[in-house]
């Protein structure tokens, strides 16, 4: 019979960071959360899904970013993982994909204020500007050596920046010198 | 560095790509109907050229597919990117070489 | 000295705001607002540094980012010192301590000038002639001088204190220079809404305009109009102005690279402001009104210090307020130097000028200037000047019909010479742009375009104030696809200048020192030697001389040295050929190149979940690609080698953990899976079970082994597929590839895990007892749970994927939970497994427990030219599939051939003798030189289980050899070998289903 003092605990990557905020950029890390890869090559007609590559689907508490012509990244709370899955099963029931769990593999860090898009800059080459990254939009692509998710969930200036976990420690402290680089007028 | 227009995200900037080499060179359907000459030049035999060239990228750092792209090795132009399957618009056998 | 050379009005510095810095350890004061350079010339200090090669006593040249003399070392403070500063650059700021370079014991006097004596022996091609022999004595004779006597500034010693930033930028039209020509532009291209980036590498926006005091724009001053244009473009928000800012290198596809200088002249800076910013732009249009630069005259002894450019001796009066001299001659073959004059003249300076031209060539500025009390001397050529440390006179003399006559000396403290002007074409080249050459300018100017850019104003070869803006402003509107047009009304500019090279001289030539390019010491005399030697090519000229190939890459002296080539060749000076320009335009620090990209940020270093409790219990770490691993888990007192043998034999005899995390994992998911799998890996898949493993191997198509790993079947359509640790974005690349360009048709996705599971191993007779408490709904036992068998259930209460595989050939187990869960349960079977004497290992046990099992690890066993057979592992092959990845290759000839080399085991003779990895394998080792090498030694340990130094090799026909006596190089020679099986331990296996 399991001991219970041998239920494991959950820990994540960055969860003793402090939040760092200065004048014009801050950079809070995000709680551990459901993640899951998708692929499919058929989602006509599913509402979540069906969006441009680089486009995301919101509500919420879930997206459903459409990464590329046949990969989505899905995210929900850590609680709605299950829920999430079965949403897309069922959605997909008849067709072919691929569903993995990759709440683990994902780390998530949030960068905010007016001078958010310019400390990405520092090691993200896309252009950030409003009409090129609208509110919606979510891409991979990188921020110096490390490889990311970048998504903009709002129209607030405020980024979601998803790397592998153990990319975390690099991204998380790339995003602070960028951030006080661009703070700095 | 260049600036390379991805079929499917559209242009973005050279290192979120890799390139993989001369393109539009299929993999035999039976390897072994092939002789050992045929097949080395399969395995290590590319063009060179000067001017236009049919070339293999990834969008690695973005959207992970494999295109294709005619690139002027002289002067970096891309021509035209078109996805994999698919054939250039342009002749290549009218490129200088 | 309190700045007796600053006049009492005048310029834009900013008199409320005295600073003082130092330059060789004396105070020097000045203005907010100047330069090091117009500080110095406010005190009178001319004399900046000594020269390159002949150590020649060298001032201020110019007033900007040409300057090829006045280099100074700059001190900002500790970790703050970097050479080769152009002090006509660097802001003057309070505290500031600057240095001349290339001299000692001091400045006036300086022990290399001798080298200025010997300056025959430092001729054109010095290095090639001198120094070609004995080849001994370069390292320890020529090299060690030549570095002591030649030279500029001192590299720092300690690291760089100063942070970097790096930004990414777009802009629609990118304006590069902010003078009229590029203010133009940019008032044009922001009217449309575009985004405009205007960058400047000057501490204000304005170019020329920050020294016109007399000409006007459109009815109002210069200056006014300046402000004006400028308050217009900062209150757009499309607009983004860069002062300070030098774009030095234009790139592919209009990406421009930019440096930032953000806090250098900034003595209140907070320390972890940056000191430079990096702008990488990329720009949808391009305008370079990147200005022009004026020419020195080459003539004998130009090089003293007080020998400017006319134009810089008008910036230092006009934009300063400072007198470079109290008596100034201006030696000219261009007009814009009457200007120069004249407004010198109106403070209050004794003025001569000398014009090379004939009279009747000059025009009215002649006049002009006569009626403002200003000597000129038409049709004189200049044949030297007076003075050593400061010039004293310039030596002048008529010249009628190419005769000279006789020499006069005008005294003088300082010297403003002009030869015409150079449109700055370095960016456009750069673009890859064609130059073409006008012979009106006498000079390359922007011809055919390579990318999206345009040229306007002086850059493109128009000097007239109003071609400047009209030109811009076309310019800017067309880069923002606007068809606006706009006039503007401007004082005119005295423009055109006779094209001369070296000065006519009645001096013995071989005898005259007339510097071309003041920066590495090439005279005209270097360049007619070249020329008398066969070099003819500019290209080949420059190599030899140097000339063009210092850090100012030229500016000054491209030209006249392309001139005097092309004259003494008697060819049209396009057919001699121009330069090349390369990035950068202007010296870039490395500070600004590597960014935020140092220290913790140089890599990224990967870590894993386990990662904080193996550093906590004292963990060595090793690194694997990015990764850090715990290496060994050394106790109190322990060595390397101690720790390691104590964690092999403790997993032989109880129960060892390693965290196996850094494993590459991919999720092979679709109903071709299976046959996804076939087509990649020797082994057959097809009848793999669900809950099953195999080992798997992947060939490249050429036949040799790409990567290795454990290969699970959870489902008919899921595979949770391994690699190497190094090789996992490889493989992951390697499928991709295969999946998305040869079999699209293939229903199989792939998706990396690596870093979803932390990866437990759990190795040892003891295995099983020590993790059966903790895992849930899977039975353990060895008929449920056979080895090479994968399960899922639980463990600690988390999910796991727990397979049975050993990597060490006895009992083991890895288990796979969620990576935050990794730490967690590791600690809980640290705990579990404490009554068996758990002990965590790192990777060096798990390569020698390997290595005694003769287990092969990609990377070390092979090289990219192995086969399976090669090491053994032909039986993987599926016998029965007509064809995956890399088979056909294995029949090519080469592949079938005897005498390749196999993998064996090794024995040395000494028990304890640990062989070199890497060490070569001979028969014979009384063979003559070349011996011929057999192979060479892959893996190599002390082994404490098996009580002896145990190798693996790489050995010409080795499985043939088996018992044979070889020879393996050591440090001191060779040493005795003996040919085996590479199983050193439980050759029968029967530990691993114990
Ligand atoms: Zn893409």
């Amino acid at each position: 019979m399991l001991e219970a003092r041998n239920l494991a605990r959950r820990v994540a990557p960055l969860v003793a960071e402090a939040p760092v905020v200065l004048e014009r950029a801050s950079v809070h890390t995000l709680p551990a959360h459901a993640r899951f890869s998708l692929r499919a090559r058929d989602v006509s007609g599913v509402e979540t899904l069906d969006h441009p590559i680089g486009r995301t689907w919101l509500s919420e508490k879930r997206f459903a970013a459409r990464l590329g012509p046949d990969e989505w990244l899905l995210g929900a709370p850590e609680s709605d993982g299950d829920l999430l899955q079965q949403g897309i099963e069922r959605a997909l029931s008849s067709r072919f994909f691929s569903l993995v769990d990759i709440s683990h593999r994902n780390v998530a860090i949030e960068i905010s204020g007016p001078a958010a898009a310019e400390a990405l800059n520092a090691g993200c080459p896309l252009d950030l500007s409003e009409a090129a990254f609208p509110n919606g939009s979510a891409t991979r692509t990188l921020l110096g050596k490390a490889e990311i998710v970048l998504a903009r969930p709002s129209a607030a200036p405020v980024y979601r920046v998803e790397c592998w976990r153990s990319f975390a420690t690099y991204a998380h402290g790339f995003l602070i010198e960028a951030a006080s680089s661009a703070s700095f007028r | 560095m260049l600036l390379i227009d991805c079929p499917f995200c559209g242009k973005r900037p050279e290192v979120e790509f890799r390139c993989g080499g001369e393109a539009h060179i299929a993999r035999p359907a039976n390897p072994f109907a092939v002789d050992d000459q045929a097949w080395g030049e399969h395995l290590f035999v590319r063009k060179n050229p000067r001017g236009l060239h049919a070339e293999r990228w990834i969008h690695a750092h973005g959207c992970g597919r494999w295109f294709n792209a005619i690139r002027d090795t002289y002067t970096d132009r891309f021509v035209e990117t078109y996805k994999a399957g698919e054939r250039p618009s342009v002749d290549l056998s009218e490129a200088r070489a | 000295m309190a700045q007796t050379y600053r006049l009492p009005t005048g310029g834009r510095i900013d008199r409320s705001k005295p600073i003082r810095f130092t330059f060789d350890g004396r105070t020097i004061e000045g203005f907010a607002g100047d330069t090091v350079a117009s500080a110095l010339l406010a005190n009178g200090i001319h004399l900046t540094g000594r020269s390159f090669k002949y150590h020649r006593p060298r001032g201020i040249l110019t007033h900007g980012s040409d300057e090829p003399s006045a280099l100074l070392s700059v001190d900002r403070g500790p970790g703050r010192i970097d050479p080769n500063n152009r002090a006509t650059v660097v802001e003057a700021r309070e505290g500031l301590k600057a240095a001349s370079q290339n001299r000692w014991p001091s400045l006036s006097f300086d022990v290399g000038a001798v080298n200025d004596l010997l300056s025959p022996v430092f001729v054109a091609g010095f290095y090639y002639k001198t120094f070609m022999w004995p080849r001994s004595f370069w390292d320890r004779v020529y090299e060690p001088v030549i570095r002591a006597a030649a030279g500029l500034g001192v590299a720092p010693q300690v690291p760089d204190a100063d942070r970097y930033a790096n930004r990414h930028a777009h802009c629609d039209v990118l304006v590069v220079g902010a003078g009229p020509a590029g203010l133009a532009a940019a008032l044009a291209a922001a009217k449309t809404g575009k985004r405009v980036i205007v960058a400047d590498e000057q501490p204000e926006l304005g170019g020329s305009l920050l020294h016109e005091t007399t000409t006007t724009i459109d009815g109002q001053s210069a200056e006014a109009w300046r402000a004006a244009a400028i308050a217009e473009l900062d209150a757009q928000e499309n607009v983004i102005l860069l002062p300070r800012t030098t774009a030095f290198g234009y790139y592919n596809h209009n990406h421009i690279a930019m440096t930032e200088r953000v806090t250098d002249h900034r003595a209140d800076a907070p320390k972890t402001a940056p000191r430079e910013r990096l702008w990488q732009v990329r720009a949808g249009e391009v305008v370079l009104a990147t200005g022009a630069h004026e020419r020195p005259l080459v003539f004998a002894d130009n090089d003293r210090p007080g020998v400017m450019l006319a134009e810089s001796v008008r910036v230092f009066v006009n934009r300063y307020g400072v007198l470079p001299g109290r008596k100034i001659v201006f030696a000219t073959s261009a007009v814009s130097a009457y200007a120069a004059a004249a407004d010198v003249k109106a403070a209050g300076v004794d003025v001569t000028l000398v014009d090379l031209r004939p009279e009747i060539e000059c025009g009215a500025e002649v006049e002009r200037l006569q009626a403002l009390g200003v000597e000129v001397l038409t049709g004189h050529t200049v044949v030297g000047t007076k003075g050593r440390m400061r010039v004293e006179g310039l030596i002048v003399a008529p010249v009628t019909n190419g005769e000279i006559g006789a020499r006069r000396v005008i005294s003088c403290d300082c010297v403003g010479m002009s030869g015409g002007w150079t449109p700055a074409v370095h960016l456009f080249s750069q673009s890859r742009g064609k130059l073409a050459y006008d012979e009106g300018l006498d000079a390359f100017v922007p011809g055919a375009s390579a990318q999206a850019e345009r040229s306007a104003g002086a850059a493109k070869g128009l000097y007239d104030l109003m071609d400047c803006l009209a030109s811009g402003f076309a310019a800017g509107a067309e880069a923002a696809g606007s068809t606006e047009v706009r006039t503007f009304s401007a004082t005119p500019t005295p423009v055109g200048f006779k094209p001369v090279r070296a000065l006519p001289t009645d001096a013995n030539p071989a005898k005259v020192r007339a510097f071309v390019d003041f920066q590495n010491d090439v005279t005209a005399k270097d360049l007619k030697l070249a020329m008398r030697e066969g070099f003819e090519s500019i290209e080949h000229v420059k190599r030899y001389t140097t000339t063009g190939m210092a850090t100012d890459q030229g500016k000054t002296s491209n030209m006249n040295a392309l001139g005097i080539v092309s004259e003494s060749l008697n060819r049209p000076l396009p057919s001699v050929g121009t330069t090349t320009f390369r990035p950068p335009y202007t010296p870039v620090t490395f500070g600004a190149l590597v960014g935020p990209a140092r220290d913790a940020l140089f890599d990224p270093i990967r870590t894993t979940p386990i990662h904080d409790w193996a550093a906590e219990h004292g963990a060595k770490f090793e690194n694997v690609a990015l990764w850090r691993r715990a290496w060994f888990f050394p106790r109190p007192g322990e060595d390397q080698h101690a720790a390691v043998a104590r964690e092999c034999k403790a997993v032989r005899n109880g129960v060892g953990i390693f965290d196996a995390s850094t494993l590459g994992k991919i999720e092979v998911v679709g109903p071709d899976a299976a046959e996804f799998m076939n087509r990649l890996y020797v082994n057959p898949w097809t009848k793999l079970g669900v809950g099953r493993c195999r080992y798997g191997l992947m060939l490249k198509e050429d036949g040799f082994i790409l990567d290795d790993g454990v290969v699970a079947r959870l489902a008919d359509d899921r595979f949770h597929v391994t690699t190497t640790t190094g090789g996992a974005p490889r493989v992951l690349n390697h499928m991709e590839d295969y999946l998305q360009t040869e079999w699209p048709e293939l229903n199989v996705f792939l998706t990396s895990t690596t870093e979803q599971w932390a990866v437990i191993a759990v190795q040892g007779p003891k295995a099983g007892e020590t993790i059966q408490n903790l895992v849930s709904g899977i039975d353990l036992s060895n008929e449920a749970f056979p080895h090479m068998a994968v399960r899922e259930g639980h463990i600690c209460g988390t999910p796991c994927r727990l397979f049975r595989v050993s990597f060490t050939g006895d009992l083991g187990y890895e288990i796979n939970v969620p990576s935050d869960y990794g730490r967690a349960v590791w600690e809980a079977v640290m705990e579990a497994g404490a009554p068996f004497g758990i002990t965590p290992y790192g990777t060096e046990t798990m390569h020698v427990l390997r290595a005694e099992k003769g287990y092969i690890i990609v990377g070390q066993e092979t090289d990219g030219t192995v086969t399976p057979d090669d090491v053994g592992l032909a039986g993987m092959i599926a016998k029965a599939k007509p064809d995956f990845v890399g088979k056909r290759s294995l029949a090519r000839p080469d592949l079938v051939a005897s005498g390749r080399k196999q993998l064996v085991g090794l024995e040395t003779a000494d028990p304890g003798e640990v062989l070199d990895e890497g060490a070569q394998i001979v028969a014979d080792p009384d063979q003559p030189i070349p011996m011929k090498m057999l192979g060479h030694v892959t893996s190599s340990y002390h082994s404490a289980n098996c009580g002896r130094s145990i190798a693996l090799a790489l050995v010409e026909g080795g499985r043939a050899l088996s018992g044979k006596t070889l020879h393996v190089t050591t440090p001191t020679g060779f040493t005795t070998v003996t040919v085996r099986e590479p199983v050193f331990f439980d050759a029968e296996g029967g530990r691993i289903n114990a």
